[in-house]
């Protein structure tokens, strides 16, 4: 295996025989793959119009996204309240980069009062009451619902991944058998049928007459099982660090939950944040399957805009746009992850 | 519980009985683990009585009786002998079986595919190690449900009726319908051709434990590579070879509109598959190249030091070190496989999840039992094989003192 790289484009394109026959012969493939793919996205491709009548050209018709452009954002949200979860997004962006920005001396206290509000405000935006007009989760939808699942997941994920990897790692005996059990169970079995069992049994172990939102199953159930891969990255952050850490905190006087939370966890989760960012991107990814219960996310309204009858034959223009702002997502969020990584590597 | 004196400070201080026993830390532990112990229980407790209450409201029976009621639910894919007047429990093992089909194929055809692109990643060839890269880029930042789904409604319902389908050698052919393959007419020259591989198999291991032993006690190699190839590649080859030309084969015809003849794998086993192994082999090859990578370079230098060509290199000294970084996170990997093959759900693929969780819930209305059946075959399998993985980790793993 070569470590050194060529430096020259020429060198690295056509430095030896071998390199210049393969190099050629794959570019040659390539471009017989690109072009139709290229020619029916953008060159014949349609981009003005407004019904399906205008897709006149043989290639791509993206008259249809543009006209689906606000349900692929909000789902079926109703338009004249779409500044609602834009507000609820704005909000969410500003408390974060607050507490990111804060002193240092401040940073903890304004991250525990964002960690209260925000999600409140979020959910209030969102479903309305108390002053604005109340819309049922069974009309929220599209990219707005993907934030918002990946969001409220996480924030039942993290808290109780730290606490169950802390479970796991403790000297009591039954407390990190309850946490060992817990992990492997959710970690054990399919997403896919957490959702469903979330959406089965969570109204039957309510007491009688007690609803539980069909929205709220599904994050509740998926937060539960990435709670325990969470765990599992914390534990990665908990078991670098050096057990001098807590044995000295401990020699200071400090209580077990003062060394955990001022000495052990800010440096364990400073070393398990790429491990974290990666769950949440797993996250993100699955946040998908809330489709089985009828749910409909930005893949869900993809995938239900195919059933519409003026749009008939659109399922490569759905499948490309929704595949490519979960792409974008993704890769942004790995990007970051890694170079989280390599700033700690160094 | 006696009084505890503390001899910090200067002369022995005798605290009370009562605040010895509540600062003691074995009494502290214990209380903490009975409270929390008796706090899950009684939410326990609660749910499940919640849980009865509703169900006697709702009607519902309990218990396991159900699974001999007959199913009369059709499946369009099975590999076991179900029908629909067989009783519950048999349709929960016809879902059984298909997704450990599906599992197992996509474990197969996933694997090979990620080692081709994870060593694609370290090719000295630019354009190659960039267009794997690209390849994984995009993979592993798109939901496999994507795939699923494209898979299913993109590619699959746009391929041709079955006049126009596309056919593999004239004996297969793939078309909106799914795909058509021949079938034996008869299964015992398999049947002999699976017992003569599993004695090579027995032989070779019988083998490679009588080489290691002469080689422990006199030195001397055996022809090690030369015996494996024959017993492990060989024999097989010649065996599947002899049992495919020996068995008249029912190769499908087009009649009409549709194929006659052969099995049909119905499209949903196709898209599914597709969606898993291209979705998979993606993170296959990132610990493909992981793997080799962390093997250090100085060991690579210092076996060529040695004498050692390229190959004996890699045989014995790259690959041994990188499948010990491998194994762990490849177990992993092989887990989710058959985790994910449940996302066959979305497309009606009849797994357990969308059998049993799915139609036989629907049927019967019994959650909790059915529930529990469906995530215990999930836990059981990937209990076994993960004590499987171990039990070859511990094998392999660096011997240090």
């Amino acid at each position: 295996m070569r470590t050194g790289v060529p430096t020259s484009w020429r060198e690295r394109l056509f430095g030896t025989p071998v390199t210049a026959v393969v190099t050629l012969l794959l570019a040659a493939a390539i471009a017989w793959i690109a072009t139709p793919i290229i020619r029916w996205a953008l060159i014949d491709a349609t981009w003005n119009g407004q019904t399906r009548n205008d897709c006149t050209g043989t290639g791509a018709c993206w008259v249809f996204v543009k006209a689906r452009f606000g349900q692929f954002m909000y789902g079926f949200y109703p338009i004249e309240e779409r500044w609602r979860p834009n507000l609820a997004g704005l909000a969410f962006l500003l408390g974060g980069g607050a507490v990111v920005f804060a002193p240092q001396r401040l940073r903890l206290r304004l991250g525990l009062a964002a960690l209260v509000i925000l999600p409140l405000l979020g959910v209030w935006l969102l479903g309305g009451g108390y002053g604005l007009r109340a819309i049922e989760t069974r009309e929220w939808g599209g990219l707005m619902l993907t934030v918002f699942i990946s969001i409220y997941a996480s924030l039942i994920a993290i808290p109780l991944g730290i606490l169950l990897a802390l479970g796991r790692q403790s000297e009591l005996k039954v407390i990190r058998l309850i946490a060992v059990l817990f992990i492997e169970f959710w970690r054990g079995v399919p997403i896919i049928a957490v959702i469903f069992l979330a959406s089965l049994l969570l109204p039957l172990i309510m007491p009688t007459g007690i609803g539980v939102d069909r929205l709220a199953r599904a994050v509740i159930g998926l937060g539960f099982c990435i709670a325990a891969y969470m765990a599992e990255a914390v534990r990665g952050g908990l078991q670098a660090l050096p057990k001098g850490q807590r044995e000295a905190a401990t020699a200071l006087g400090l209580t077990y939950w003062k060394a955990t939370s001022f000495i052990i966890l800010p440096q364990a989760l400073r070393i398990s944040l790429p491990a974290i960012t990666n769950e949440f991107i797993a996250l993100v990814k699955n946040t998908t399957l809330v489709l089985v219960v009828s749910i409909l996310d930005l893949l869900g309204i993809a995938q239900a805009s195919l059933a519409d009858p003026n749009w008939v034959g659109m399922n490569m223009e759905a499948y490309v746009f929704s595949g490519g702002i979960y792409w974008l997502i993704c890769f942004a969020l790995s990007r970051w992850s890694r170079s989280l990584e390599t700033k700690r590597g160094r | 519980m006696t009084a505890r004196t503390f001899s910090l400070l200067s002369e022995p201080v005798i605290v009370s009985k009562a605040l010895a026993f509540i600062n003691d830390k074995r009494v502290r532990d214990w209380f903490y683990q009975a409270a929390l112990l008796i706090g899950l229980a009684a939410l326990l407790i609660y749910f499940i009585r919640n849980a009865s209450q509703n169900m006697v409201q709702a009607g519902i029976a309990s218990g396991f009786d159900f699974l001999w009621r007959t199913s009369g639910i059709e499946v369009p894919f099975v590999i076991t002998n179900y029908t629909q007047s067989d009783n519950i429990l048999s349709l929960f093992w016809a879902g059984v079986a298909n997704t450990l089909l599906v599992t197992v194929i996509a474990l197969v055809l996933s694997t090979l595919l990620g080692f081709l692109i994870g060593i694609a990643r370290l090719s000295s060839i630019w354009l190659v190690q960039a267009m794997a890269g690209a390849y994984v880029e995009f993979v592993r930042n798109i939901p496999l449900l994507f795939f699923v789904l494209f898979w299913y409604f993109g590619v699959i319902a746009a391929l041709p009726a079955p006049r126009e389908s596309l056919s593999v050698f004239g004996v297969a052919f793939l078309n909106n319908r799914g795909l058509t393959i021949p079938l034996p007419d008869a299964g015992a020259n398999f049947r002999y051709a699976f017992i003569a591989i599993a004695v090579s198999c027995l032989l070779h291991w019988l083998f490679l434990r009588w080489a290691r032993r002469r080689k422990e006690a006199t030195g001397r190699d055996a022809p090690v590579l030369r015996i494996g190839l024959l017993l492990l590649v060989l024999v097989p080859v010649l065996a599947l070879a002899w049992a495919t030309l020996a068995t008249r084969w029912d190769i499908p015809v087009l009649r009409g509109f549709n194929y006659r003849g052969g099995f049909v794998v119905i499209p949903e086993f196709v898209a599914l598959l597709a969606a898993l192994v291209t979705y998979t082999a993606g993170f296959i090859a990132e610990i493909v190249r992981g793997g080799i990578q962390s093997v250090p370079h100085g060991q690579i230098e210092a076996s060529a030091a040695l004498g050692l060509r390229p190959g004996p290199t890699l045989r014995l000294v790259t690959i041994p070190q990188a499948l010990r970084v491998m194994t762990p996170p490849m177990t992993n990997q092989y887990l989710n496989v058959l985790k994910n093959s449940s996302f066959g759900a979305a497309i009606a693929y009849p797994d357990v999840v969308s059998l049993f969780m799915g139609s036989a819930l629907n049927n019967t209305g019994q959650a909790i039992e059915i529930i529990a059946m469906t995530l215990a075959v999930y836990l059981v399998i990937g209990l076994a094989v993960s004590a499987f993985m171990n039990w070859y980790n511990a094998r392999i793993a660096l011997v240090t003192r």
